[in-house]
């Protein structure tokens, strides 16, 4: 296993802290008052500022101190957070992502044109308080600061120097090292650090100046900072609220900063130290394949597991039962747990809908409220991923052609926010994910005329409300006359439909015009394993997937006699053909006296299977086929059955075209 | 074509005077693998027959949870099919298809043993007088009276891969 490469490694943390980022300046854009997001968004603009310098993303690091400088203003109430600065640094974000994606890419004029926009919002949000601010020469504090770093920092790549050199930076300092701890000679690890270090600092720096100088370190070490002495008798009170210069000339900013910090002056240093960790534990990071080979490695330890309870059942032995009974119990808790873990929460796929309806209002100029529920239902990741697309789509959707804009709203009676509910629930085997809007509803008689213009129904034909809806997802249904710059992503309805398909998913519209519609997404939980019928055929077993089963029936000797000629069988007065899997797979053995005929369909064809017997439903983890056998169309996977053996998974599609081939070979030789 | 030969010789041997092989019988042959692309030994297990798929890689088998293809050297080199016996064994290889790594088995009627054959001992196969495919062959080397033939799985794969009617379409 080599090391992963550490500039991936970057980029993946760095996609983290830019939705950490996005997530707390939407947040900030709610409650512009809310001091933690304030907090939060510094910390992540400064931690990618930090790690973009450390890997070399030095047109990142240069970029991101703007946005991290405006925001340390905001943090020191020297500027009130506003609408304006949110969306500046929001921008500013987008271009973040640009800049460490293609760090090689010519960004300099789109830097100049954010950080330009960046700079009117902090002096446009300044209030004339702010400006006097910069005038008055600030009151200097005396600190006390004492800290000591974890015996293994040095080890970890940490230097105490810099961190010494940047208190000086601060002010005027006296540092003294306390080499107290120091052991014997004898004991003396040279790597570990043993030294801690009382410093005497004079400055004019509030003391977050101070706990930024060990921001990176903060987790793991002992900070002690107390402030002393001002050299104004005034400042002293400053200093608990944020060791504010001197605290009269600014009083109408500071409010806003001391009101939120005032009731926790001692834990506001503790805080962020403490909810780091915590984030930390939460989540560990491992590649998907890694999972996969551990979902294996169950698998065969269930297969094991089986051979033991054949064993322990024939032995009769009740100590081996017992045991086998508990390695029984035990494995197929495991795989349950297996299964869990490839599964997210939906919240990650709809936090960045809060991003897109924000844009989206602030392009259409409508007044949109996004919802969320049930943001902890959890799908397969691979199924997340593969929804996000038709996702946006809905609910650009719903926003540009649902809602109506404010005045149409009032004239209507309804409150001039449009609403967007976006809701994920678990119901069975699958997880419902709907997009609903109270705005217009679907226009029927509209969907009917563009329908019948365009020729995909007769004119007058009669047809339900779902036949009606289910139109907009025909490829030939253009939405054309009524795109605007936000539909016009070149992602269709017809392609929400067949990404939909691809995940064996269906589509739902409901509509009440006047109120909204509502569209619902059902989606199987997992692509890895699918409900099968398990088939013989020959001494061969075989898995038919379930969503493909109509029915299942005897054929008679009647009708198996009398199909030498022509392979169909009457069902409810329609003709079904049927292929013999037998003979198609050229098995060489003599039929079952009761054949079985199992029903499919594929798209719009029926066709019967012939098998010899029907075992039974069977839950299959689907294991991809070899390359070596990619010639082999007719197999979509395999997989393994209880006792070890491997059943082929049957490609209901290719299978019904390789047969009607062998028909019309049969059609011509007869 | 001699040239040619020798050229795989020497990918082979690739400077080295000596090549650790695991050796072991089919239909009667001593063959050798080099030694670090075997991956397991296993006993013979139940194998699943994949209709449609050429006779050289038929079936497939559940190796520790993965299903990979069971291929069938005699066909490769027209060899009579022999009868499992109690030293039949199943050497699970992992191959280079296409830049992809592939797992696949080979059925063996006996394993010998690990062991070091001298580069010196080596031949490249005689480009006349034989019944097999010169190119599915990298070398012989000689041992006492008997020649250990060293396959060239590559080819032998990629043939089936490539062109599926070149060998072991079986009438």
């Amino acid at each position: 296993m080599s090391f992963p490469d550490p500039i991936a490694v970057f980029r993946t943390e760095a996609a983290e802290l830019l939705e950490q980022i996005e997530a707390g300046l939407l947040d900030l854009n709610v409650n512009l008052g809310d001091k933690d997001q304030v907090d939060a968004v510094f910390r992540g603009l400064h931690t990618l500022k930090g790690s973009g310098a450390m890997f070399g993303f030095d047109a990142l690091a240069a970029f991101t101190h703007h946005c991290e400088t405006a925001f340390d203003r905001v943090r020191k109430g020297e500027v009130p957070a506003t609408q304006e600065l949110v969306t500046a640094v929001l921008e500013a974000k987008d271009h973040m992502r640009a800049l460490i994606e293609t760090p090689a890419g010519d960004h300099e004029a789109a830097s100049e044109v954010l950080l330009a926009n960046l700079r009117a919002a902090v002096e446009g949000a300044k209030n004339p308080g702010a400006a006097q601010t910069a005038g008055t020469v600030p009151a200097k504090t005396l600190f006390k600061i004492r800290f000591s770093l974890p015996q293994n920092a040095m080890a970890n790549g940490t230097n105490p120097l810099p961190l010494l050199d940047e208190l000086r930076e601060l002010g005027e300092c006296k540092i003294v090292a306390d080499r107290s701890a120091i052991p014997s000679l004898d004991l003396l690890t040279p790597t570990d650090l043993h030294i801690s270090w009382d410093v005497e600092l004079l400055t004019a720096q509030p003391r977050s100046a101070i706990e930024d100088v060990f921001i990176f370190v903060m987790d793991e070490m002992q900070l002690d900072i107390t402030a002393v002495e001002a050299t104004a008798p005034a400042a002293r009170a400053s200093v608990k609220s944020e060791a504010a210069p001197s605290p009269q000339p600014v009083a109408a900013t500071q409010d806003m900063a001391a009101a939120a910090r005032a009731p926790t002056p001692a834990s506001a240093l503790t805080a962020p130290a403490d909810t780091k960790p915590n984030k930390a534990s939460e989540n560990v990071r491992v590649p998907a394949e890694k999972l996969d080979e551990l979902m294996d490695r169950v698998g065969e330890l269930v297969i094991a597991q089986s051979r033991l309870s054949q064993l322990a059942g024939g032995s009769g032995d009740l100590q081996l039962r017992a045991v086998s009974e508990d390695v029984e119990r035990l494995s197929g808790e495991l795989r349950d747990t297996m299964m869990v873990l490839r599964m997210v929460p939906v919240a990650h796929l709809f936090s960045r809908f809060r991003r897109l309806v924000h844009d989206l209002a602030h392009e259409t100029g409508k007044t949109i409220e996004l919802i969320t529920e049930g943001e902890s239902t959890e799908v397969d990741k691979s199924v997340i991923e593969r929804l996000a697309d038709p996702l946006v789509h809905l609910v650009r959707n719903s926003c540009d052609h649902g809602l109506e804009t404010p005045e149409e709203r009032r004239a209507a009676g309804k409150p001039e926010a449009g609403r967007i509910l976006l809701s994920a629930r678990q119901q069975a085997g699958e997880v419902i994910i709907t997009i609903k809007d109270d705005g217009r509803g679907i226009n029927k008689d509209r969907v009917r005329a563009k329908a019948e213009a365009s020729g995909l129904i007769p004119s007058g034909a009669s047809l339900t409300d779902n036949e009606l809806y289910q139109l907009i997802f025909q490829p030939g249904f253009s939405t054309a006359q009524q795109v605007t710059n936000l539909s016009g992503r070149g992602v269709g309805m017809d392609v929400v439909k067949r990404t939909i398909d691809a995940l064996r998913g269906t589509i739902n519209v409901a509509s009440h015009p006047g109120q909204g519609s509502e569209i619902s997404l059902a989606i199987p939980l997992t692509l890895a394993i699918i409900d099968g019928l398990l088939v013989r055929v020959g001494a061969g077993r075989y898995v038919i997937p379930l969503s493909a089963v109509e029915e299942c029936l005897e054929l008679s000797i009647e009708e198996d006699m009398r199909s030498r000629g022509r392979s169909f069988i009457s069902l409810r007065d329609s003709l079904v053909p049927f292929l013999r899997l037998r003979d198609l797979f050229r098995t060489g053995t003599k039929p079952d006296p009761f054949q079985k005929v199992v029903v499919i369909s594929t798209g719009a064809e029926r066709v019967g299977l012939v098998v010899d017997q029907i075992i039974g439903d069977h839950q299959t983890v689907i294991k991809a086929m070899s390359k070596l056998h990619h010639d082999v169309a007719t197999f979509s996977g395999a997989t393994i059955l209880g006792d070890g053996d491997v059943a082929l998974i049957l490609d209901v599609g290719h299978l019904v075209a390789e047969g009607q081939q062998q028909e019309a070979h049969l059609r011509a030789a007869g | 074509m001699n040239e040619a030969v020798r050229k795989i010789s020497e990918d082979l041997w690739d400077g080295r005077d000596e090549l650790e092989v695991l050796t072991f019988d089919i239909a009667g042959e001593m063959f050798a693998l080099e030694a670090f692309i075997v991956q397991e030994i296993l006993d013979l297990l139940p194998e699943t027959v994949v209709p449609g798929a050429k006779a050289f890689v038929g079936s497939v088998i559940n190796f520790r949870g993965k299903v990979i293809p069971l291929a069938d050297i005699r066909l490769a080199f027209g060899m009579e099919a022999t009868k499992p016996t109690i030293d039949s064994r199943i050497i699970v290889i992992e191959l280079d298809i296409d830049g992809e790594p592939v797992l696949a088995g080979i059925r063996t009627d006996k394993v010998h043993e690990v062991t070091t054959l001298l580069r010196a001992a080596g031949e490249p196969p005689p480009s006349v007088g034989m019944r097999w495919r010169p190119d599915f062959i990298d070398c012989l080397v000689k041992r006492g009276t008997e020649f250990i033939i060293i396959p060239n799985l590559q080819a032998i794969f990629s043939a089936q891969h490539d062109h599926p009617a070149a060998v072991g379409s079986h009438s």
